[in-house]
């Protein structure tokens, strides 16, 4: 069976292009000299370079984590470009570019609210980011009729510095890791989104990242602040051309949950993966962490992560105010030479705090997928609960699944639950399939959605579809 | 088409399991309209002979040949023997957790219907299908909300497995054992699903260890495999014969 299933893994990336467009890019490599160039690129404020060029002392005294269950190729910072930027028409510079436009219209992302308007796509507002910049954002006057700011973070680095600076970096400090550091120093768009006290976000809001050039790396910063007993859902997806080499992404997103807010935080991670024989694919080491800030806050993440060569994701959550909640719902499929080290942290504060992880990791072909997990129960977490469920389901037997779980209980009144499991996609299974006229291929994307099932249903219908489709087309060619 | 043409020609058929031979020369014709009875004690190849038809994995045919609807069946991949109409009622069905009844359904239907140059079933029309071949049967509409034979009791996974058949239309069904652990109103429940599937240009094998299930379902033919070979071909007496004096008697 093993060879049946090793083809109906190799896969078919469609997302693989490349948009022939002009752009502008800094000069290749890291120092300050760069930073300060980005900077001023940017047009910022005196505070916010200090901010970067603050991190990227830290980050020159700091090396990269070595802890992940992973084979990472080495890295030459210098070797980077930081800043790369279709270029504008001098002449219009508000309009998108045709060809900017034509490349989100074939990926499916609704960068015209006409179209959404007349009832084609859902109701969605979106801020699409290519390579280094925000394209556009949808919508952004209707929902500043509610309040609400949606918009890139340049842009609200211009136009609303006191939030930016308020909470930028007050959950990821610039020096949390390495490649926080490193996106602290060199960061260049993403989204901002502030949803003030007691409004509900009337539709749901969405980043979209593009990387287009080559010999680049994106470093993208987003930051969500979700004012008492608002309420937003939030989508986040990403695409890459296909190339030999490796490119980098690291991002950062911070998440702030005040009293009795609503935050849900979904992804589709669909970086290129490289090809069949591990070569190229997306470096895709990101830090993605909230905070619960107040009394009866709630943040889930929900992730399904199919693409990049290599993944090092740990969206978190700090539960510091009494009775909130946080879950992570994960589903990480990795296939050929694909490598995934992915999981979450927990860490309770408040008292009564709640979290919940199920975690799905899905392994084909010759790729590694490790959770890691970390749930930290603090002595003042009296009845605060965990409970995690880490799956792991193997096709093939060149693959490897494996689980990293650490619990640190310092409260006696704190109740931790874990459960764990592993399988594979038995013959009987196929057959039973194949037998009823399903084709392999499709057989092994029936199986591996049912398996993943509790996680799909997290996400919003039309992410949920895509995410279902993603998850059969990646395991194209595991069996055959 | 038609009635009464060969529609399963099986022609000296060895196969083997892990290289050890259970079939040692199998010599069976079905026409069209036709239910065949195999019985035979444990032991004697009748599961490898339905895994063989149907392509299992692990099941190496060493000599001999078999057409379907004249077409030569071995060289077909499992699926491929599926769209040419050939259904097997597993022994033991399979548990697809995740993966409603109805969503294994659809793909299994839409899969079909590809393969024969059909535009695929509406959402409308394959929910009115679904309906229709649950009325047929009998069965709780809640019954195609669960997941593929998770949480099923013996004769539940049984049931679901005659409802795909009738899902599914076959030309020639394989019936392996369907009647093991059933109690006897499930066993009723079983075959009167079969019998009002059948028609005249539809076929049956029915394999069984016992006789029970044949006084429900009655055959046209019936065998004794025994060994790997088919030691006995008669008519519907034989089974009563063979409830009378058990397999020991009987050989070739």
């Amino acid at each position: 069976m093993d060879e049946k299933l090793v083809d109906i893994t190799s896969k078919q990336y469609k997302e693989g292009f490349v948009t022939d467009v002009e752009q502008e890019y800094v000069p290749k490599g890291l120092s300050e000299q760069i930073i300060r160039q980005i900077s001023a690129i940017k047009q910022e404020p005196q505070w916010l370079l200090e901010f970067r060029l603050d991190a990227f002392r830290k980050w020159q005294k700091m090396t990269p984590p070595t802890w992940g269950h992973l084979k990472l190729p080495e890295i030459d910072f210098q070797d980077i470009i930081y800043y790369a930027a279709p270029k504008k028409d001098a002449d219009r510079p508000k309009e998108i570019d045709p060809k900017l436009q034509e490349t989100f219209d074939k990926l499916g992302i609704p960068i015209s609210e006409r179209e959404v308007l007349a009832g084609v796509k859902s109701k969605v507002a979106v801020d699409a980011v290519f390579d280094s910049v925000s394209v556009t954002t949808t919508f952004r006057k209707a929902l500043a009729e509610k309040g609400i700011i949606f918009c890139s973070f340049s842009e609200a680095v211009r136009e609303h510095p006191e939030l930016v600076r308020k909470y930028l970096a007050t959950v990821v400090p610039s020096g949390d890791n390495f490649y926080a550091a490193l996106n602290s120093a060199v960061f260049s768009d993403g989204s901002f989104c502030y949803i003030p006290k007691g409004v509900k976000c009337p539709m749901d809001l969405s980043s979209y990242f593009r990387i287009n050039a080559s010999g680049t790396g994106q470093f993208e910063r987003t930051l969500i602040v979700a004012d008492e007993g608002s309420q937003v859902s939030y989508m986040e997806g990403c695409t890459a051309p296909m190339r030999d080499e490796h490119q980098l992404h690291a991002a950062v997103v911070e998440i702030v949950v005040e009293a009795g807010a609503d935050v849900r935080y979904s992804t589709v991670q669909n970086w290129y993966p490289g090809d069949d024989q591990g070569r190229g694919g997306i470096l895709n080491l990101v830090t993605k962490r909230g905070i619960c800030k107040g009394e009866g806050s709630h943040l889930s993440w929900t992730q399904v992560e199919t693409g990049s060569a290599i993944t090092w994701k740990y969206p978190s959550t700090i539960l510091k105010g009494d009775n909130s909640a946080s879950e992570f719902y994960s589903v990480a499929l990795t296939n050929n030479y694909q490598q995934a080290d992915t999981g979450t942290k927990m860490i309770h504060l408040g008292r009564n705090t709640k979290s919940r992880i199920i975690s799905k990791g899905i392994s084909a072909g010759h790729s590694q997928n490790s959770y890691r997990g970390l749930v930290r129960m603090n002595p003042g977490a009296a009845g605060a609960r965990n409970y995690s469920q880490c799956d792991s389901l193997l096709i093939g037997s060149l693959c490897g699944a494996h689980t990293f779980p650490v619990i640190q209980n310092s409260c006696p009144k704190a109740i931790v639950e874990h459960e764990a499991t592993t399988s594979k996609i038995s013959e009987d299974q196929l057959f039973y399939c194949n037998q009823r006229g399903i084709p392999p291929e499709e057989a092994v994307g029936l199986i591996v959605n049912g398996y993943a099932k509790e996680v799909l249903q997290r996400l919003p219908m039309e992410f949920a579809i895509e995410a279902q489709k993603l998850l059969s087309v990646s395991l194209e060619g595991s069996i055959g | 088409m038609i009635m009464n043409e060969v529609l399963l020609d099986i022609k000296g058929l060895h196969a083997s399991v892990e290289g050890k031979e259970i079939l040692h020369g199998v010599d069976l014709q079905i026409r069209r309209g036709e239910v065949h009875a195999v019985m035979g004690p444990n032991g004697a190849g009748k599961s490898t002979l339905s895994a063989v038809l149907t392509g299992r994995p692990g099941y190496e045919v060493t000599a001999g040949s078999v057409s379907f609807a004249g077409r030569d069946l071995l060289a077909m991949t499992p699926e491929e023997r599926s769209w040419a109409g050939l259904f097997l009622s597993f022994q033991y069905p399979i548990e697809i957790p995740g993966v409603s009844m109805t969503n294994f359904l659809k793909a299994a239907v839409q899969a079909r219907r590809k393969a024969a140059g059909l535009p695929e079933l509406s959402a409308a029309e394959f929910l009115a299908l679904i309906k229709q071949k649950m009325a047929l049967l009998k069965m709780k509409p809640e019954f195609a909300k669960r997941e593929v034979n998770v949480g099923f009791s013996g004769g539940e996974k049984k049931r679901g497995e005659i409802f795909q058949m009738a899902m599914l239309d076959p030309v020639l069904s394989i019936l392996d054992e369907t009647d093991s652990g059933l109690d006897v109103d499930a066993l009723k429940i079983v075959a009167e699903g079969v019998n009002s599937l059948k028609t005249p240009q539809t076929s049956a094998i029915i394999i069984t260890h016992y006789h029970k299930l044949l006084e429900y379902i009655v055959p046209d033919v019936v065998h004794v495999l025994k060994e790997g070979r088919i030691v006995r071909t008669g008519g519907r007496e034989l089974a009563d014969r063979i409830e009378a004096e058990g397999f020991e008697g009987i050989d070739g």
